[in-house]
C-alpha cells in the first residue's frame, strides 16, 4: 500500500482515536492547555499593560520585553523551562524553610511555563502600545466632558485598543498552539506525542499523521480568530486592526 | 525520581572548556543552515514578488499560501516532510525556506509599492526601460524595507534551526535537545544563549549592511 494509504488507514483505525493516547484525548489536552495558558497570560499581562499605556509609563520595559521574546526561540524557551521546573520540584530552600511548590518538574509544568513566557510579551507589548497610541484628541475631549481617568480607560481607550489587542491574542494563540507541540519533548501529552513517539519508534505513518493533526489545529486556530474578529471588535472601529500574521514557531 | 545533572553546580564551565571544538562546529552548522535558507528564500521570494507585482491578482493567493505555510508549526512541517525526504538537511532547508517566504514577499512588494510615483514617472520620462527602472530605481529605493524583511526572516530562521535538531540537524539545537534528554542544564543554556547571540549579531550586521547600501537614507537622517 502507498504511504498515504497507510496514513489513511491509520486515521481509519478506531484504536488510534480512543483512550488516553488516542487522537481525541490528545486534541483535548492540546486545546485545554493552550486555552488555559492564554487565559492566564491575558489575566497577568493585560491589566498592567493597559494601566501603564494609559499613563504612558514603562515604554523602555516594553521594548526590552518584546526584543527578548523575539530573540529567544520557542524551543529554547521550552528547554530553559525544564531546569527551572525540575529545580522547583526538587525543592527550594527559603531561609531554612524547605518546600517543593510543584510535585513534578516534568510534563505539565515546564510546558505551561514555556507557553506562558511565549504568550505574555506580545500581549503586554500590544496592550501597552494600543492604549498609548489612542488619539490624544479623543482622550482630551473625553476629559473635557468630565470623564474620570478610570472611565476614560474603560470606555474610550480600551475599546479603541481592541483591534490591536485582538491581533496580539491571535498571534499569541497560534504561537502557543504551535509550541505546545514541543511539550512532548518534556513528557507532556498533546498532539506532539504522535510526532515525537513516531520518531522514537521510527514510525513514519504516525509522525505524518501527527503532523497533519498539528497543522490542522494551528490553521483552525488562526481561522477561528479571523472569523471571531467580526464580533470581538466594536463595530465603530472595525478594520482598524493591525493585521499581523502569527509568528512562525 | 529524576536526578537532574546529578551533583555539581547548575552551570559547568569545565564542560564548555572541554567542548569548545564541538561548540564551534555547531555554530558553523547553524550559520550554514541559516545562510542557505535565507539565500534560497530570497531567490524564490523575489521571483514570486515579481509575479505578484506584474500580475496584481496573484498577490492575494501567493500571500495566502505562504501564510498557511507560515502558520504550520515548525515541528509539524518538518514531520510532514520526513517520510519523503528523510532526516536530512534537505528536509530542514525546505521547512526553513518555507518560513522565510511570507516575510520576504510582503516586504519586497511593500518596498517596491512604496517607491513614489513621481520618481517612477521621472525615470520613465528619462527613457528608462522597465528592466532598468526595476534594477536601478525601484530595487535600491525599496532596499530599507527589503532589508527589514531579511532581518526578521534571519532572526526567525536562526530560532527555527534549533528545532531541526529533532530531525537530526540542528546546529546549536543539538545541545539543547541533548541537554533536554539528559537533564544536563549546561548544554541547554549554551545552546540557547549562543543561538540568541547569533540572532543578535546577524541582526546587527544586516542593519549595518543596510546603512552601507543606502547612503542617501543616512544623509537625509531618516535612517
Amino acid at each position: 500500500m502507498s504511504f498515504l494509504g497507510d496514513v489513511a488507514s491509520w486515521f481509519g483505525t478506531a484504536a488510534n482515536w480512543w483512550g488516553e493516547s488516542g487522537i481525541l484525548n490528545r486534541v483535548f489536552e492540546h486545546v485545554q492547555l493552550s486555552a488555559f495558558t492564554m487565559a492566564v497570560a491575558l489575566a497577568v499581562a493585560l491589566p498592567p499593560a493597559l494601566a501603564l499605556g494609559h499613563r504612558n509609563r514603562g515604554g523602555g520595559l516594553v521594548v526590552t520585553v518584546v526584543n527578548l521574546g523575539r530573540a529567544i526561540p520557542s524551543f529554547g524557551i521550552l528547554a530553559l523551562a525544564l531546569p527551572f521546573t525540575i529545580e522547583l520540584a526538587r525543592g527550594i530552600d527559603l531561609f531554612g524553610w524547605e518546600f517543593s511548590p510543584i510535585s513534578s518538574g516534568l510534563g505539565f509544568w515546564p510546558t505551561f511555563v514555556a507557553l506562558l513566557a511565549l504568550a505574555v510579551p506580545p500581549i503586554f507589548a500590544n496592550g501597552f502600545t494600543a492604549v498609548r497610541d489612542v488619539d490624544p484628541g479623543t482622550v482630551e475631549a473625553a476629559r473635557g466632558m468630565g470623564l474620570t481617568e478610570r472611565q476614560i480607560l474603560r470606555s474610550i481607550e480600551v475599546p479603541m485598543a481592541m483591534p490591536v489587542v485582538y491581533a496580539a491574542m491571535r498571534v499569541a494563540s497560534v504561537q502557543v498552539v504551535a509550541t505546545a507541540t514541543l511539550g512532548a519533548l518534556v513528557a507532556w501529552g498533546g498532539l506532539g506525542r504522535f510526532i515525537i513517539d513516531g520518531f522514537a519508534q521510527q514510525d513514519d505513518v504516525q509522525v505524518f499523521a501527527g503532523a497533519v493533526l498539528v497543522a490542522l489545529l494551528a490553521v483552525a486556530t488562526e481561522a477561528l480568530f479571523a472569523f471571531g474578529e467580526r464580533w470581538a471588535i466594536p463595530r465603530g472601529i472595525a478594520g482598524a486592526g493591525d493585521r499581523a500574521a502569527a509568528t512562525a514557531g | 525520581m529524576i536526578t537532574a545533572q546529578a551533583a555539581g553546580p547548575f552551570f559547568r564551565w569545565d564542560w564548555v572548556g572541554r567542548n569548545l571544538g564541538a561548540i564551534w562546529d555547531r555554530v558553523v552548522e547553524h550559520l550554514t543552515l541559516t545562510a542557505i535558507a535565507i539565500g534560497i528564500g530570497l531567490v524564490i521570494a523575489m521571483g514570486l514578488s515579481l509575479v505578484a507585482l506584474r500580475w496584481r491578482r496573484t498577490y492575494a493567493p501567493i500571500t495566502w499560501v505562504t501564510g498557511i505555510l507560515y502558520t504550520i508549526p515548525s515541528l509539524a512541517l518538518f514531520a510532514l516532510l520526513v517520510p519523503f525526504t528523510g532526516l536530512s538537511t534537505l528536509t530542514a532547508e525546505i521547512g526553513l525556506v518555507s518560513y522565510t517566504l511570507l516575510i520576504l514577499i510582503r516586504n519586497i512588494v511593500a518596498g517596491i509599492d512604496g517607491v513614489s510615483p513621481e520618481v517612477r514617472e521621472a525615470a520613465v520620462g528619462m527613457g528608462y526601460t522597465r528592466r532598468r527602472l526595476f534594477f536601478e530605481i525601484e530595487l535600491p529605493l525599496a532596499m530599507p524595507v527589503i532589508v527589514a524583511g531579511i532581518r526578521i526572516a534571519a532572526v526567525t530562521v536562526i530560532g527555527l534551526v534549533t528545532v531541526t535538531s529533532i530531525i537530526g540537524q540542528g546546529g546549536l539545537g543539538f545541545f539543547i535537545l541533548r541537554g533536554l534528554n539528559s537533564f544536563f542544564w549546561t548544554q541547554i543554556i549554551v545552546g540557547v544563549a549562543l543561538s540568541v547571540l547569533l540572532a543578535v549579531i546577524i541582526d546587527l550586521l544586516l542593519a549595518g549592511g543596510e546603512r552601507a547600501l543606502t547612503p542617501w537614507a543616512r544623509r537625509r537622517g531618516a535612517g
